[in-house]
């Protein structure tokens, strides 16, 4: 192994840098906001709404991201005179929407299931308070069940985040250049795997060590009332 | 007529009843609350006192019967076996004026307590903000943690929370407070400052129902006392009366049982 070479390869794969993150943004904004709406689906009681939701999930988890980012980039090509008239093959058509779109929907149905295991971790009791004081609907989610879901939910949703970072390494595969396809091009060029994939995976870790820290700061400056205190303690404290 | 409206209940309950599946817990309950009534909602568990307290705001949906709130008929819609909320927006301003003090605080966790007491000024009242978090400022005076304002609820002992959710309460300028067995989660030395608060509000003159255990305060506080069993009022008169010389020989033995404790 060549370490001269591990450099080289380091400085030429940061030019994927941007691009991996932004197809990271891009999917965790949009799986952000289609997971709550699946979430709020769930456990909306009503089995019109329930229903869909749980086979989406089902659906999305139970399949490989890899042969979901080929059926919508390959699998739609054969619908291109309906998407054509609709107007979305201009979406349908980039390899860059077509892997946003598939990364999204997967970190949506993975995300749900935090966001509703976080909603369902909201005190009945502290919801009972805001109904008692005059709240109902979108206010007493806004202000009472969302904050404290999302609090909860907030230190397995940075897990979802750091997944979301390792899955954009899969549209390399559609012709995307970030990372990993400027990693595969560049053993194609030099057929030197190890060195180029240790920098690969040099540059995943080092993005996901300052996500990491983000959200574990995030955490920290979001929930002060859970600071310095023992779960014992605080039970106690209650009394 | 001004006469007439100060005469109104400003609670009114007829013959209301709730069941929950098979077991019926209310019975038929009417009662009136008068201005600066304290009424001492008394009985054995399960005797439905809860229930009747949380029918009031409508935590309970009753199964059948009316509530009068502030003069005003809650607005209710048959829905399968029992009944249904009508209107929405018109429960929303009755659970604003009639504020109630759950047995375990309830206070949300994720706010300071100066925020839990002008979340609901603001948002649901819609008050000016720098009005309601002096009014706040005043209330947690009153009560006696004003130190606490940047606290969160989990760093109070639960007395000091009891009296913040009181706070809360009074945040709301209700027309009447309902309190929900307010010291039965306090440690017994916690009990005394959470009692305190509450006699002083009783003695202002404000209109408050209070299901309780505390027997000594009952006699002491309310200007009446309802003793509830099996979801029936048993016994219903002026506290000093009734404790004096009950009616119901059911009355008299739950007076002496918790009196040898």
């Amino acid at each position: 192994m060549d370490p001269r070479f591990v450099y080289d390869s380091f400085v030429q794969l940061l030019a994927g840098v941007p691009l991996t993150l932004e197809l990271t943004a891009f999917a965790f904004a949009l799986g952000l906001l289609l997971a709550v709406l699946i979430a709020l689906m769930q456990i909306s009681g009503l089995r019109i709404l329930r229903i869909p939701a749980g086979a989406y999930v089902f659906a999305i988890r139970g399949t490989p991201l890899l042969v979901q980012i080929f059926l919508i980039y390959y699998g739609l090509g054969q619908f291109r005179p309906t998407l054509q008239s609709l107007g979305l093959w201009q979406f349908f058509r980039e390899a860059y929407w077509c892997g946003i779109l598939a990364l999204s929907l997967n970190s949506a149905a993975y995300g749900s299931e935090v966001l509703r295991g976080g909603l369902q971790s909201v005190s009945k009791r502290e919801i009972e308070a805001g109904r008692a004081c005059g709240m109902s609907g979108l206010l007493l989610y806004r202000r009472i069940i969302l904050p404290l879901a999302l609090r909860q939910s907030l230190p397995a949703y940075g897990n979802e985040l750091i997944l979301m970072v390792k899955a954009t390494s899969l549209v390399s595969i559609i012709t995307m250049m970030e990372v990993t396809g400027i990693a595969a091009r560049l053993i194609s060029e030099t057929y030197r795997p190890v060195e180029v994939f240790i920098a690969a995976g040099t540059i995943y870790l080092i993005i996901n060590f300052l996500l990491t820290r983000a959200v574990s700061m995030l955490d920290w400056w979001l929930t002060p009332h859970l600071r310095g205190m023992s779960t014992i303690g605080k039970a106690e404290q209650a009394k | 007529m001004i006469e007439g409206a100060a005469m109104q209940p400003v609670i009114s309950l007829r013959n209301l009843r709730k069941s929950f599946g098979a077991l019926e817990v209310l019975k038929g309950i009417s009662l009136d609350a008068h201005k600066g009534d304290v009424i001492a909602i008394l009985g054995s568990s399960g005797s439905g006192k809860s229930t009747m307290l949380r029918c009031i705001n409508m935590l309970e949906i009753p199964t059948a019967g009316e509530v009068v709130v502030t003069g005003e008929s809650v607005k209710l819609k048959k829905q399968g076996d029992g009944l249904a909320i009508a209107d929405r927006r018109q429960i929303d301003g009755i659970r604003a004026r009639a504020a109630m003090v759950f047995q375990s605080f309830n206070l949300w966790s994720h706010m300071t307590i100066l925020e839990n007491l002008v979340e609901a000024p603001i948002h649901v009242q819609r008050r000016p903000r720098a009005e309601c978090i002096a009014e706040a400022m005043a209330l947690l005076e009153k009560v006696g943690i004003a130190d606490k304002r940047d606290a969160y609820p989990a760093h109070l002992s639960g007395g000091q929370q009891q009296r913040a959710a009181i706070a809360r309460a009074l945040a709301m300028h209700p027309q009447v407070m309902l309190f929900d067995e307010p010291t039965s989660a306090l440690d017994p030395e916690r009990v005394g400052e959470v009692l305190a608060v509450m006699r002083a509000l009783a003695n202002e003159g404000r209109t408050m129902l209070l299901v309780t255990h505390e027997i000594a305060f009952a006699r002491d506080v309310a200007t009446r006392v309802v003793f509830l069993h099996e979801g029936l009022i048993e016994e219903d008169g002026p506290a000093d009366e009734v404790f004096r010389n009950p009616k119901s020989e059911r009355f008299r033995k739950f007076i002496s049982n918790t009196q040898h404790r």
